[in-house]
């Protein structure tokens, strides 16, 4: 058994959330003006966290880098949001909720963390509706739900295909509410570029102010890192520009454990990269699998027909279609979860029955259910997404099946974090997507807006107080201490040597490198001989990045480039531990796939035996190789069996 | 989805080094782009040609580049968000531009939005006007639950109209006044449609126009530019409703 201390509360399942509650501290509200609090990050975990500690009586100083909290990309989020309502009396339950996403995580998550989001979920919608988010209702006027991935029942709330839009602008109008009542101080343009630890302990950040240039520094009595995923390690991905990795990266550095980094999210439904001038890729919601059907051409010579131009989708006969999805996994048909559908793209396409020039796509055909339901209410359904793949491709999915190929979408890990949401660094706390906790190896649709909103609504403004009910006495944090200096002294002086460098690629040539690295070696598909290579790869190029890039523009003036350099410097380092994670990990859960770990009939292989386990990654230092904990995963509540869709 | 490749274009662009530099616009030649490439994908590699050459290269507002986040912000030959309907920067393709042709670039230019360098400018204010009053007063917690009270899909439906705002400023930008009315009436008219919100409506709708007057964008003259150019098609309807809210709360008072 491991030794590490999950803080995971002792009794049944249903009830550790609720005994956990009464049991820890809380912090009277006199008290609470006395202590700062720093969330970084304003999607929709840090939205909703600032804003609810703001109503608490804590003083908060929030970052973003964008130049509103409204533009974090928790506002891309397109499909929905899942709560265990019922409402659908489709024999829906908190225990179903949670079920389903350990199913779906391929066991590698948590029972308590997941029990816990299960019941809070309903909440996340009462409260959404409270602050006035538009969801979508039927015509008696009661809310409406749509089905997902991976599950067999309609749980999904949704807003058009804008639900991240409308449930980041709910947080973020609570989040001005307390911004006008002064409860917020509000710091737009502003990127972290590291965690300050005194005596053990999170007590600030340095930060640049991206409009200046000026390096600053922020005191306070704990930190909360609400910073999303590490997708753009890639490149190419569904992630905004700006996404990075970078903050929980420095937390890294200085001591806290990474979860589970080689746990990344391919989502089967993006459009297709155009060539290589293509900067990022265009997610289109999963929630169009509930009314399209995936196929290629059955005959090899219909596929090289179509990637040469020679004929269109329509020219295919039904008889020669191959509903791949349908064929393979009878029971969930189009509606198997993400990893199982990325896998089942690209292994057509590996054959060599994509289409597109590129032959790396796949159909994904609305003919059928506008055929069914008529095109008014696909249009009611998907007219926004059907508008951005037509202004994106030229292409009318209304007539012409759109085409699709996975793409990475979302880190399910992140910062190792307990049950209280803290890292392993006491006053630091890292919530959403930015932390490892509740997906396990693959993510539900739905889940990631679930997730943000249960850590910054429902449980870090409770577990926060009892650790700052410790840190009644502790005087307002000094930015004069010497771990300040050191610490604004090491990021000036890093600023200052990728400006010296003098070299002659800029920084998106590393970046592109990098992403071409990642995908071939640590993508879809992983084999060690591949992560082996991958990672010396990776060790070469990161010396090539710190003698060969060049930083144009100023240092104390909007500099684009020279934010980038800092984030692709950190995502070269994540791409190694990445590797060196999935190296480890031979087995193929979720969104990991080994080759060695196959079925006979090629479908993933879990190992239970051997890697039931959260694997905890220690940094050791520029020169040495990080060492791996491993927290045991334990299942009181589930019986692990190898997950079937079929 | 095979396509042409502009040999050839040219991109007027302005160029300001801060706030209180004046500014300038400069043409610059870039070759061998795809019809399939986005508009900034197309600035990345002028600005990627920018570094090499030892030049600063052009900064612009960016972030999600797939129409949502309202980051992007660019004035393209003339129209706020470029040649075409209903979509943002990002969204906009190369498709719609002919070999040989100059593409003219600016800021969206307007009082309350300073440039802050080059093609970015500051946007705090609608942040301010949404701070005076863009939320429905509820703390976490302690609220009913979602299907308590019923909401007709029509209400619904034209509370989602209002709601799909991305906050870019194109309706200040486009219009003759620099008038943030659309922007204004798009907050006020999603909660006046919603229960939730019509209890604090007179509220709101007096606190965001007055912080709107207060931060120096113009008044509304109804010629309809800034339902044009809104990536979002958000309709002039929302600035009839919101009128119609400040009256009656003027009134009552």
């Amino acid at each position: 058994m491991s030794t590490i201390d999950n803080k995971i509360p002792a009794g049944p399942l249903a009830e550790k959330w609720s005994k956990h509650k009464a049991a820890i501290k809380v912090v009277s509200p006199a008290n609470k003006r006395k202590l700062d609090v720093i969330v970084v990050g304003t999607g929709l975990a840090g939205a909703s966290a600032a804003a609810s500690l703001s109503e608490l009586g804590y003083n908060v100083h929030a970052f973003c880098y964008q130049d509103s909290p409204r533009r974090a990309h928790s506002i891309a989020a397109q499909g929905g949001i899942n709560a265990a309502k019922n409402y659908q009396n489709d024999n829906d339950s908190v225990y179903r909720l949670f079920y389903d996403t350990i199913k779906g995580g391929d066991y590698r998550a948590r029972e308590a963390n997941v029990y816990r989001l299960a019941e809070v979920s309903p909440l996340i919608i009462d409260q959404c509706v409270a602050q006035g988010v538009p969801f979508a209702r039927e015509y008696g006027g009661l809310l409406d739900n749509r089905s997902f991935g991976g599950v067999l029942v309609s749980r999904t709330f949704y807003a058009r295909g804008q639900t991240g839009q409308q449930l980041l602008l709910g947080a973020y109008s609570a989040l001005n509410r307390q911004i006008a009542k002064g409860g917020v101080k509000m710091y737009t343009r502003h990127e972290m570029l590291d965690v300050v630890v005194k005596e053990g302990k999170a007590r600030g950040i340095i930060a640049r102010d991206m409009v200046t240039g000026q390096v600053k520094r922020f005191g306070a009595h704990a930190v909360v890192v609400a910073t999303g995923g590490y997708g753009n390690v890639f490149f190419l991905s569904t992630n905004a520009m700006g996404c990075n990795g970078s903050a929980a990266w420095q937390c890294y550095k200085k001591g806290a454990w990474f979860g589970n980094p080689c746990f990344v999210q391919i989502h089967p439904t993006c459009i297709p990269v155009h060539g290589d001038q293509q900067s990022k890729l265009t997610l289109m919601s999963e929630s169009l699998r509930n009314d399209g059907r995936c196929w290629v051409p059955k005959k090899k010579e219909d596929a090289e027909k179509l990637q040469k131009g020679l004929i269109k989708a329509n020219d295919i006969p039904e008889e020669d279609r191959d509903f791949y999805l349908e064929r393979r996994y009878p029971s969930y048909g189009n509606l198997v979860p993400r990893d199982v559908a990325s896998r089942a793209a690209k292994e057509r396409c590996d054959a060599g029955y994509g289409v597109n020039n590129t032959g790396l796509a796949v159909y994904l055909d609305f003919k059928y259910s506008i055929e069914r339901l008529g095109k008014k209410v696909i249009e009611a359904r998907y007219g926004n997404l059907f508008q951005m793949y037509e202004k994106i491709t030229d292409v009318d999915p209304y007539t012409e099946p759109m085409q699709i190929y996975p793409a990475i979408h979302y880190s399910m890990g992140g910062l190792w974090v307990d049950y209280n949401l803290m890292t392993n660094i006491p006053g630091l706390y890292a919530i959403g997507e930015a932390n490892f906790s509740d997906h396990g190896a693959n993510r539900l649709g739905a889940s990631a807006l679930m997730q943000g909103l249960a850590d910054g609504y429902f449980v870090l403004p409770y577990t926060i107080g009892d650790y700052l009910a410790n840190e009644i006495m502790t005087p307002k944090i000094d930015t004069k201490a010497p771990e300040f200096d050191e610490a604004e002294k090491a990021v000036t002086g890093r600023l200052q040597q990728l400006f010296n460098i003098k070299g002659k690629e800029p920084v998106d040539y590393f970046h592109k490198k990098l992403g071409h690295i990642m995908w071939d070696y640590v993508g879809m598909s992983r084999n060690e001989a591949g992560l082996i290579k991958a990672i010396a790869m990776m060790k070469e190029l990161k010396k090539e990045f710190w003698s060969n890039v060049r930083i144009p523009g100023e240092m104390n003036n909007v500099n684009p480039e020279l934010e980038k350099a800092g984030r692709v410097a950190d995502a070269i380092e994540m791409g190694i531990l990445m590797a060196q994670d999935a190296l480890d990990r031979n087995e193929s859960c979720g969104g990991h796939f080994r080759e060695e770990s196959v079925s006979e009939d090629g479908e993933a292989q879990r190992n239970d035996e051997k890697f039931t386990y959260v694997s905890c990654w220690e940094y050791k230092g520029e020169q040495a190789e990080p060492v791996l904990h491993k927290e045991d995963l334990v299942f009181e509540n589930i019986k692990l069996s190898q997950r079937s869709y079929k | 989805m095979a396509d042409i490749t502009l040999n050839k274009i040219y991109v007027k662009v302005w160029r300001q080094n801060s706030p209180k530099d004046s500014g300038r616009f400069e043409t610059y030649e870039v070759e061998n782009i795809s019809q399939g490439s986005s508009f900034l994908e197309m600035l990345d590699i002028l600005n990627d040609n920018l570094i090499r050459e030892g030049k600063d290269p052009i900064a612009f507002d960016h972030d999600c580049r797939e129409g949502i986040c309202g980051m992007c912000s660019l004035y393209v030959n003339g129209r706020a968000h470029g040649p075409d309907r209903d979509i943002t920067t990002c969204q906009l393709h190369m498709r719609k531009f002919k070999e040989g042709e100059t593409i003219t670039i600016e800021p969206w230019r307007a009082g309350a939005f300073p440039v802050i360098k080059d093609l970015i400018v500051d946007r705090t204010a609608f942040e301010k006007i949404q701070q005076a009053g863009g939320f429905v007063s509820v703390n976490t917690g302690g609220v009913p639950d979602g299907n308590a009270i019923p909401i007709s899909k029509v209400d619904a439906d034209e509370a989602m109209d209002a709601a799909a705002c991305i906050g870019c400023g194109a309706c200040v930008a486009t219009c003759k006044n620099s008038s943030a009315m659309l922007f204004v009436a798009a907050k006020v008219s999603q909660f006046a449609k919603l229960p939730q919100g019509k209890v604090e409506g007179a509220r709101r709708a007096k606190a965001m126009v007055a912080k709107m007057d207060e931060l120096g964008f113009g008044g509304c003259t109804n010629t309809g530019a800034c339902e044009l150019e809104c990536p979002k098609a958000i309709s002039i309807s929302h600035i009839a409703r919101l009128n119609r809210e400040y009256l009656v709360a003027k009134l009552a008072d």
